[in-house]
């Protein structure tokens, strides 16, 4: 499957995954974040049953303190 | 477009910015020289001498509350601009009430905690406003990681994402200038495209 992924095309090798699984796969492991799937975001609590489909725009934001 | 139509048109607006320490009130001091008509400041702190190292505050003002000291500043800059200040922690609950009727609102805060939840709470809860984030602005060097990332038409993230502030990487005048005024020129086009 194919998805936009912070503004550039990525390609995954399943058919489906949830945002957990989009996570794993790119190693994203810093847990102060924020995701985004079509502009929607998506809380800490559903990254398990949120399930990212073929074409969707993610985005995954870190949150890094200091300001 | 000249500068008296920019300002004319800057005028009509309000910006909300969440707290006012190194990304907050040099971001304020930014959009009031722009010409942004009220500016609504919070946080809980006062100002403190090791602010001044980054923050824009002087000496004097040791002491006093920040939202207070910074519209003293603001004021000495643009005499007409009207601030609205609130001297209290931002939580779940005041957030809506305190950023009422704001254009734009700009993220200042220093923890990572707090910026998830302002996010959460301006993403859900009041929905069609813009949030404009700061992440990564510690240290110095690698002023070309610095980047303004529009993420949709409601989020933009300013900073590298990268860097966190520690004991042994602190936040420094010059990367948190440069990420405070990216913080105000995404305001600034934001408001330029608003009628």
């Amino acid at each position: 499957m194919k998805i936009i992924l912070n503004n550039t095309e990525e390609e995954f090798a399943v058919k489906a995954m949830s945002v957990s699984d989009m996570l794993k796969f790119k190693k994203f492991s810093f847990r102060m974040r924020i995701v985004k799937i079509n502009g929607k975001l998506i809380p800490g609590e559903e990254y398990d049953s949120t399930i990212i489909n073929d074409g969707d725009n993610v985005q995954m934001i870190y949150l890094m303190s200091g300001g | 477009m000249r500068i008296s139509e920019i300002e004319g048109h800057l005028r009509k607006f309000r910006v909300g910015i969440a707290g006012a320490g190194g990304l907050g009130s040099n971001c304020a001091a930014t959009l009031a020289r722009a010409g942004i008509g009220t500016l609504v400041l919070s946080d809980f702190d006062i100002v403190d001498l090791g602010n001044l190292s980054r923050q824009f505050y002087f000496v004097s003002q040791v002491g006093m509350e920040k939202t207070s000291a910074l519209k003293e500043n603001l004021i000495r800059i643009r005499p007409e601009i009207k601030i609205i200040t609130h001297h209290a922690k931002l939580n779940k609950t005041n957030i809506p009430i305190v950023f009422a009727g704001c254009d734009v609102i700009v993220e200042a805060f220093d923890k990572a905690e707090m910026k998830e939840m302002l996010i959460k709470v301006v993403q859900q809860g009041m929905p069609g406003i813009p949030l404009i984030i700061g992440s990564g602005l510690a240290g110095w060097g690698n002023s070309d990681k610095l980047k303004c990332r529009k993420i949709d038409e409601t989020l933009y993230v300013c900073g590298d994402e990268l860097s966190e502030t520690s004991d042994e990487l602190p936040p420094l005048s010059p990367r948190v200038g440069i990420v405070a005024n990216m913080q105000a020129d995404a305001v600034v086009e934001i408001l330029m495209k608003k009628e």
